[in-house]
């Protein structure tokens, strides 16, 4: 697992990536009543805004975390966006893409240093 | 920066874990750990204290009550003289063309006026009052007091536990009580749409009353984020936000706090800031209207979206001032202005979210019935 400084975490497995994002940001969020996420299929370039997470409190984005295709989303977070706040680094997973280059991920915090990010 | 200024409460709010957030220039509570969503529904079902001890608390004393009223109702449009002992009432400074300068609540305290206003507002509306108003009617601003909200349907069933005399108040009565030993000027208001009681008390009691409150089952601490909801699900005006010196009352949907006696035709017609475009805008109607807004989806339409008549093409007619979720209301909620011909419940309009047009339908307002002790 490696986490991003926008607070999303990507779990490699093969040339997939799941992403969502971390219990820290869905806390600092509030409780989740809203998400947009982008259509499979879509080729998503490294920091496109891909997925609108509104909250009580406010709208946030969530970027593309490197270049490839969008290939299934989690479709159960539009109905139920409060997932997000119950089981962030599980259940509320938000797409899984396809990478050719996984090279990016080495610049990728891992947790001991995300941890140290968020202090 | 200047520094930001505390409540009496404030010790209390981080033992109860609270998010401090910069307010009107207060550290406020925005939320406690049990979060927004929570706290809304604590309070639609049991019972939400909030601390509102920022607000500008003040006394109006002139001769008589009726030597202050006569004199504050050259500042309001309201009917202040005829408002009876123990009684409150909504209202309204404008200024000279009629704008909204700041809302508030004024008492018949018997022989004095107390007035509540927002703290954002505080400074220049005691300025004001004191140029208007002294040396006939001195105008005290009450500093050493702090103000705490009891609301939800439980409300009276915890007040009435500590002064039984609370449960024989209806809406917008005041008294004063004693609560825990110390004198209460108690109002039966609020900001929520529910049932319950505002309470002014000395700052260094506050906390004391507040823990005791606190200790009842039935009690939450509830912090700005859920109190924003709670008032956008009852229709209620954010100042600032929903009315400001743009803004007249009448557009604002606010025509029903401005008494018979101060309109056209009334006893004591006029005779306030702005009179004249305050009572043509009563008297001939207003190109605009504050509504409620129900979009449609689950995308939330938050403050400044752009509102268009049509789903392409055309210019803003409108602008939502107030949105988010409607936790009660299990949906997006907003309020905003749209031209007077299309602000009829059931018309749909088009708020700009992202670059994309989606529909909202007009809906009378508040989104959730009133639960008041008429």
């Amino acid at each position: 697992m490696k986490y991003t400084e926008e607070h999303e975490w990507l779990l490699p497995e093969g040339e997939l990536i799941t992403v969502g994002i971390t219990e820290h940001a869905a806390e600092q969020l509030g409780d989740v009543v809203f998400i947009e996420l982008p259509e499979p299929g879509t080729e998503v370039t490294k920091d496109d805004e891909i997925v609108v997470i509104e909250s009580v409190k406010a709208a946030s984005d969530i970027l593309a975390p490197l270049d490839g295709e969008i290939v299934e989303v989690n479709e159960a977070l539009v109905d139920n966006p409060g997932l997000v706040n119950e089981d962030a680094l599980g259940e509320a997973w938000f797409f899984k893409m396809k990478v050719s280059d996984m090279s990016p991920m080495d610049d990728y915090m891992d947790e001991a240093a995300y941890k140290e990010f968020i202090g | 920066m200047t520094e930001l200024l505390r409540t009496p409460l404030y010790d209390l709010h981080v033992e109860l874990g609270a998010r401090m957030v910069p307010f009107a220039g207060y550290e406020m509570p925005v939320q406690y750990p049990a979060g927004i969503m929570a706290e809304h529904t604590h309070t639609r079902d049991k019972a939400g204290l909030f601390d509102v001890s920022h607000m500008g608390q003040a006394v109006l004393r002139g001769a008589s009550y009726a030597a202050s009223a006569r004199a504050f109702e050259a500042l309001v449009p309201m009917n202040v003289l005829d408002l009876g002992e123990g009684r409150q009432r909504y209202g309204l400074f404008l200024n000279d063309t009629g704008g909204i300068l700041d809302d508030l609540m004024f008492a018949n305290r018997g022989d004095h006026l107390f007035v509540v206003v927002n703290a954002a507002c505080k400074t220049e509306d005691i300025a004001r009052m004191t140029a208007a108003l002294e040396p006939d009617v001195a105008v005290t601003a009450l500093e050493d007091r702090a103000l705490l909200a009891l609301q939800g349907p439980r409300a009276e069933a915890v007040l009435t536990e500590l002064a039984p005399e609370a449960a024989a108040m209806r809406f917008m009565d005041v008294r004063t009580m004693e609560l825990d030993g110390v004198e209460a000027w108690v109002s039966r208001s609020g900001y929520t749409g529910e049932d319950g009681y505002e309470i002014s008390v000395p700052a260094d009691r506050a906390e004391r009353l507040a823990r005791a409150l606190l200790a009842h089952d039935d009690v939450a601490p509830i912090g700005l984020g859920a109190r924003d909801s709670l008032r956008l699900e009852a229709g209620l005006c954010l100042y600032g936000h929903d009315i400001d010196t743009e803004t007249l009352p009448g557009e604002a949907g606010l025509a029903w706090a401005i008494q018979k006696v101060r309109r056209t035709g009334g006893d004591r017609a006029g005779g306030f800031p702005g009179a004249a475009q305050v009572l043509d805008q009563l008297d001939s109607g207003a190109a605009r209207k504050r509504v409620g807004l129900r979009p449609e989806g689950r995308a939330p339409m938050r403050e400044g979206v752009d509102l268009f008549a049509a789903q392409e093409g055309g210019a803003p007619v409108g602008r939502i001032t107030s949105g988010g979720f409607g936790p009660t209301v299990g949906a997006p909620v907003a309020m905003g202005y749209l031209p007077a011909d299309i602000s009829a419940p059931g018309t749909t309009v088009y708020g700009e979210v992202r670059g994309k047009r989606l529909p909202a339908t007009v809906t009378a307002l508040p989104f959730v019935p009133a639960n008041f002790k008429r």
